[in-house]
C-alpha cells in the first residue's frame, strides 16, 4: 500500500534524485557529447555543453584509422560465443541439480562458485604459457573458451535459481500423463525455462563484453576486442579527446542498452540468488 | 519421485560442466604451485630447478610487497566504504515516492555497464587531465591550481574511478533488499512514534544487514583483482601498485615466473579467505 505523501515532499525527492542521477550519469553523457565535437571544442575552456557544431567526423576517423569494425566483431564473437557455449554446457547441469537434487548438489554448486573466486592473476602465467604452447595466443576461439569457463559458474547458478522456481508438480503431472524425459524437457520445461535462459544470456553477454583481464593479456592484434582497442588510447598523441569519446561511445552504447534491460537479473545473477 | 534412471541421467548431464571447471581449476592451479617452488626466468635461463620456499620468502620480503598490500587494502577498503554508505543513502532515496523513478534508476545503474578500460580512460583524460580535463577547468574557474590527479593523488583517483563503477551495483542490490521490507512494519513503528532515525536504525538497517554483507563480500572478491583501471591510468606507478598488479608485473613484465607464481598463491589464499565467508552465506540461503 502506498502511503499518501504530500506533493511537496514528492517534488523534493524527485529533485534530489534527478540531481544525483544526473551527476552519476554525467561522465557518460559528457563522453557522448564530446564524441560529436571537434578536437578543439573538446578541450575548450569554458567547456561547451550543447552549443557546438555537431559533427560525425570523429566516428569516421576512428573507423578509418583503426579498423574499428574488426575490434567490434571480435567483441561480439568472444562475448557471444562464450555466452552461448556456456549456456549449452550449463543448462543440463543446472536442470539436473534443480530437478534431481542429490545430497551433493549443494556442495557442487558451492564448489563451482569457489572456482569463480580464484583470482585470475594467480593463474595468469599458466594460461599464458598454455596459450603459447597450444599456439592460441591472440586467438578468438581461445578467448571464447576462457571467458566461457570464467562465467560458467555464474551461468550455472543463474539457471539453477531460475529452474528452481519452476514448480516440480507440473513435471510430476507430465510424468503421470506418460511423458518421457525428452518430452518432459521439450514440451513442459523448455517453455517455462526460456525467460530464465534469456536473462542468463543477456547478463553474461554483458559480463563477457566488459571482461578486461584476459582480453588485455592474451590478445595482441588478431583477436583484440574493444577492451583492448580502447586501452590502446592510454598513450595519447596530440589532441584525441573527441576521438577517444567516439571510440568509447561505440564501445559502450550497445551494452548500456542491453544493461538497462537486465537490471533485475543483475541482482540475482551476481548475488547467486542470495538477494532477490 | 526421481527414479534410479533419472538419477543417473542427471549425473550425466552434470558431467560436462563439472569436468570443464575441474580442469579449468586444477591444471593452472597446479602449474602455479609448481612454478612457485622453482627458479623460473623464461627469458634469462628458463627453469633453473627447485628452490623450495625461496620465492615465497622473497616475494614477502621484497620492498614492493608491503606497500602493495597497503595500497590494496586502502583501495578495496575505500571503495567498499563509499559504495556501502552512499549505496544505502541512494537506495533509501530511490525507495521514496517520486516522479520518473525508473529513469533515475537507469541513470544511476549505467556506470556499472561501462567497460573498465573506457571508464578509466574517460576519467583519466576528460576529467583528471591536469591541462584539459574538466576538473582542471573547474579548479581554474575557482582560482585554484589544477591538480595532477594521477600522480599527486593516484590512490584517491583510482578509488574514485572504481567507486563510480561499483556504487551502482551496491545501490541496486540494497534497493532490491529495501523493497522486500514489509512496509506495514515501518508504518506500525511510525504510528508508535518512532523517529525516522530510529526506524532506520532498528528496522531498515537490520533488514539490510545480509544484503550489505553480500555486497561487501562480492565486491571484495572483484576489487581484489581490479586490473584494467590501473593498467590504463597509472600503470602501477606513484604507489598505486596493488597486489594483483605487482604479481602481473613480476610474471609478464619482468618475466620472473617463479616469484610471480608465489605471489599468485598468496593472492589465491587471500581471495579464498573472503570467499569462505561468502560461501557460508550463500550456502545457508540454499537450504531454505
Amino acid at each position: 500500500m502506498a502511503r499518501a505523501v504530500s506533493t511537496n515532499r514528492k517534488a523534493l525527492n524527485t529533485a534530489i534524485a534527478w540531481g544525483i542521477g544526473f551527476l552519476i550519469f554525467f561522465p557518460i553523457l559528457w563522453t557522448i557529447l564530446t564524441s560529436f565535437k571537434t578536437e578543439a571544442e573538446a578541450i575548450a575552456n569554458p567547456p561547451v555543453f550543447l552549443n557546438f557544431d555537431w559533427t560525425l567526423e570523429n566516428y569516421a576517423i576512428v573507423q578509418e584509422r583503426s579498423n574499428y569494425m574488426r575490434f567490434l566483431w571480435n567483441s561480439v564473437f568472444i562475448a557471444g560465443g562464450s555466452t552461448v557455449l556456456g549456456v549449452i554446457v550449463a543448462v543440463p547441469a543446472a536442470w539436473s541439480m534443480a530437478f534431481v537434487p542429490s545430497r551433493r548438489t549443494k556442495d557442487i554448486l558451492l564448489w563451482m562458485l569457489s572456482t569463480k573466486m580464484l583470482p585470475a592473476v594467480g593463474v595468469l602465467y599458466p594460461i599464458y604459457l598454455l596459450s603459447i604452447e597450444l599456439g592460441v595466443l591472440d586467438n578468438r576461439y581461445a578467448l571464447v573458451v576462457i571467458l566461457m569457463l570464467i562465467n560458467l559458474p555464474i551461468i550455472v547458478w543463474m539457471l539453477y535459481t531460475y529452474f528452481r522456481e519452476i514448480p516440480v508438480e507440473i513435471l510430476e503431472a507430465a510424468r503421470m500423463d506418460g511423458a518421457r524425459l525428452r518430452e518432459e524437457i521439450f514440451y513442459v520445461l523448455t517453455p517455462m525455462a526460456v525467460p530464465g535462459i534469456a536473462s542468463t544470456l543477456l547478463l553474461n553477454f554483458i559480463l563477457a563484453w566488459n571482461e578486461a583481464f584476459w582480453t588485455l593479456n592474451l590478445t595482441a592484434v588478431d583477436a583484440a576486442p574493444l577492451t583492448a582497442f580502447i586501452a590502446s588510447y592510454s598513450s595519447p598523441e596530440g589532441l584525441f579527446f573527441a576521438k577517444l569519446s567516439a571510440a568509447s561511445t561505440m564501445a559502450i552504447a550497445p551494452i548500456l542498452i542491453l544493461g538497462w534491460f537486465s537490471q533485475k537479473q543483475l541482482v540475482r545473477g551476481l548475488t547467486f540468488g542470495a538477494v532477490k | 519421485m526421481a527414479t534410479q534412471h533419472s538419477r543417473s541421467a542427471a549425473r550425466m548431464m552434470m558431467t560436462p560442466a563439472v569436468f570443464l571447471l575441474l580442469v579449468w581449476m586444477l591444471v593452472p592451479l597446479s602449474m602455479t604451485l609448481w612454478f612457485s617452488v622453482r627458479r623460473f626466468l623464461p627469458l634469462r635461463g628458463g627453469d633453473q630447478g627447485f628452490v623450495g620456499l625461496e620465492n615465497y620468502i622473497r616475494f614477502i620480503s621484497s620492498s614492493a610487497f608491503w606497500p602493495a598490500i597497503q595500497t590494496t587494502l586502502v583501495i578495496v577498503g575505500g571503495i567498499l566504504l563509499i559504495s556501502v554508505i552512499f549505496g544505502i543513502l541512494l537506495a533509501l532515496l530511490l525507495d521514496q515516492p517520486m516522479w520518473g523513478q525508473g529513469i533515475v534508476r537507469i541513470l544511476i545503474i549505467a556506470p556499472f555497464f561501462v567497460m573498465p578500460t573506457v571508464s578509466a580512460l574517460v576519467w583519466k583524460n576528460m576529467f583528471m587531465d591536469p591541462v584539459n580535463g574538466l576538473f582542471a577547468h573547474l579548479w581554474r574557474f575557482f582560482g585554484g591550481e589544477p591538480v595532477v590527479w594521477l600522480s599527486d593523488a593516484p590512490i584517491g583517483s583510482i578509488i574514485l574511478i572504481v567507486s563510480w563503477q561499483w556504487l551502482p551495483f551496491a545501490t541496486l542490490i540494497l534497493l532490491t533488499a529495501i523493497q522486500s521490507l514489509d512496509s506495514e512494519q515501518l508504518e506500525a513503528a511510525e504510528m508508535d512514534g518512532a523517529s525516522p532515525l530510529a526506524r532506520f536504525g532498528y528496522i531498515i538497517l537490520p533488514h539490510l544487514s545480509r544484503a550489505i554483507t553480500i555486497v561487501v563480500l562480492i565486491q571484495t572478491i572483484f576489487l581484489l583483482s581490479i586490473f584494467a583501471e590501473i593498467f590504463v591510468t597509472t600503470g602501477g606507478a606513484f604507489g598505486s601498485r596493488t597486489l594483483t598488479y605487482l604479481i602481473y608485473q613480476r610474471v609478464l613484465e619482468s618475466q620472473n615466473v617463479g616469484l610471480g607464481s608465489a605471489g599468485g598463491v598468496y593472492a589465491i589464499i587471500l581471495a579464498n579467505i573472503v570467499a569462505l565467508f561468502l560461501m557460508r552465506i550463500v550456502g545457508k540461503n540454499l537450504d531454505n
